[in-house]
């Protein structure tokens, strides 16, 4: 056949756990491996960033790029990558919503210092030196990426092609991902529209084999998954277990749920909404039990039903904080009186 | 409903001629009752501050958190969410979902580190006109009190 194509695959503030997954689809490797050539993945081999930066713009022909956008040197190799690229698929949780390294939304860069560079107990930092962009030393001048105060999604540094969602993608969607590329690459077949989400449009709900009621669901009490030990056939949620499978999108094949562990929403927010963790939080508050007494309920009291819910930032936005519609967290200027 | 510095000003610009601030608040009405009762109190001539702006929802259950979560998004200083009294809901139970949301929204935007005074849920009849202009006013003067949304400027 023709000139293989390029294909690269970065990573920006992720766990490596994407880059690993691209080889979970088995034997499909030796598709790829006809097919492309890769010129560059840190991970696996040693490519310079300036080799790409000296390419012909859209001379490579997929970038997969996994891991959040935490500091300019995350942004930088985007942009060069986005450049010299075709199509750019943002790659797992952590490209598409933010993922794990997003919920460091809630604090900013000084508060992330403190703690990682002085507050651990292994620290040893007397002097309190914090990293710098730019620091003087005898040999000449040393530089470091600047470290953003907000975590970012690929999409709001660089323009998207496809998104993979998961934590990782799981094979069967990377499978599909390979496939419709090689179907291009070999036989001309037409790549899906721009901005499509690789994997499905329904609710994880939809694939999971758990047991759900369908009339009348209502739960009593709201459980951590340690607390209890659930039947295994039935609903998680039902159970009083909170899993984020109404609010997340299918397409893992509800593996989380399978494996008696509730979902935790790497997939991300479904087709029809943009705000994942609004959209859970309106499916627990609507099954906790309402009773012939309700009307009588104070607000106290309903308050103190909610706040069994421990955390609802932190189970809600797990994975799509940046994304988010408020994205991070704010501070108040003026605080009330009392 | 709709004052007119609410047609010349932005969300989001928040600075009125006369430079005093002036907040922006987002109130939802559930169509049964709260918006009669807004109604109610607007054919009686009650005086309100003007600085609010009334979306009419079938129910107040109809509000979805993602309409909060936009509305503080796009800089609102307040949103008040007003519904049929607990037992009165024209749906029979919306209300009582409304009520589990808010309770659990005031965590959450506690958590994104908004006052949780900005958002207020009230039951307001059709009857009611008198407590529709009473709670503008409180939930006005709650909001003057805090400033301006933190969105507003960052963290």
């Amino acid at each position: 056949m023709a000139e293989k194509i390029k294909i690269a695959q970065y990573w920006g503030a992720g766990c490596g756990g994407c880059d690993v997954a691209l080889l979970d689809i088995d034997a499909k490797i030796l598709d790829v491996h006809a097919i492309a050539d890769v010129v560059f993945w840190p991970i696996g081999f040693d490519g310079k960033l300036h080799e790409i930066e000296s390419m012909p713009d859209k001379s490579i022909t997929v970038s997969f790029y996994n891991g959040a956008i935490r500091n300019s040197e995350n942004e930088h190799i985007a942009k060069v990558l986005r450049q010299k690229s075709v199509i750019m698929i943002a790659f797992g949780s952590c490209a598409c919503y933010g993922g794990t390294p997003g919920l460091a939304n809630v604090t900013n860069r000084q508060e992330v210092f403190e703690t990682v560079y002085k507050k651990t107990p292994s620290t040893d930092n007397p002097e309190g030196v914090f990293p710098q962009p730019h620091v003087k030393v005898k040999e000449g001048e040393l530089e470091l990426p600047e470290f953003y105060d907000t975590v970012k999604t690929l999409d709001e540094v660089v323009d998207v092609d496809y998104f993979m969602p998961g934590c990782p993608p799981t094979v069967n969607l990377i499978a599909m991902a390979v496939d419709a590329v090689v179907a291009h690459v070999t036989k001309g077949a037409p790549l899906p529209p721009k901005g499509t989400v690789i994997a499905s449009d329904k609710t994880l709900c939809d694939e999971c084999k758990r047991e759900r009621v369908e009339k009348g669901r209502r739960i009593e009490k709201i459980y951590q998954a340690y607390e209890i030990k659930p039947d295994p056939k039935k609903c998680l949620l039902d159970q009083g277990i909170i899993c984020l499978g109404p609010a997340t999108r299918a397409g893992c094949g509800a593996m989380c749920p399978n494996a008696q562990m509730p979902c935790r929403g790497c997939m991300g927010p479904t087709k029809a909404v943009t705000d994942q963790g609004a959209s859970m939080l309106s499916a627990v508050s609507s099954l906790l039990n309402i009773t012939d007494s309700e009307s009588k309920l104070s607000e106290e009291q309903i308050m103190e039903l909610m706040m069994q819910v421990k955390d609802p930032l932190g189970t809600f936005y797990a994975f799509s904080l940046p994304k988010s519609p408020l994205k991070r967290t704010v501070t108040e200027r003026r605080k009330k009186k009392g | 409903m709709s004052s007119e510095a609410a047609h010349k000003s932005d969300v989001g610009a928040g600075h009125a001629e006369a430079g005093e601030w002036e907040p922006k608040i987002l109130v939802f009405c559930c169509n049964w009752c709260s918006y009669a009762g807004a109604d109610l109190a607007g054919v009686s001539r009650l005086q309100m501050p003007p600085y609010f702006r009334v979306i009419r929802v079938m129910c107040s259950a109809r509000v979805d958190p993602e309409f909060v979560m936009r509305a503080f998004q796009k800089g609102a200083d307040g949103v008040l969410v007003a519904g049929c009294h607990p037992a009165d809901c024209h749906y029979i139970g919306g209300n009582y979902r409304t009520r589990r949301r808010m309770a659990l929204m005031k965590m959450l935007i506690q958590q994104f580190g908004f006052d949780p005074d900005r958002l207020r849920l009230e039951w307001i009849s059709a009857g009611e006109g008198e407590k529709f202009q009473k709670t503008i006013i409180e939930f006005t003067n709650t909001v003057k009190e805090l400033g301006p949304s933190p969105i507003k400027g960052g963290a």
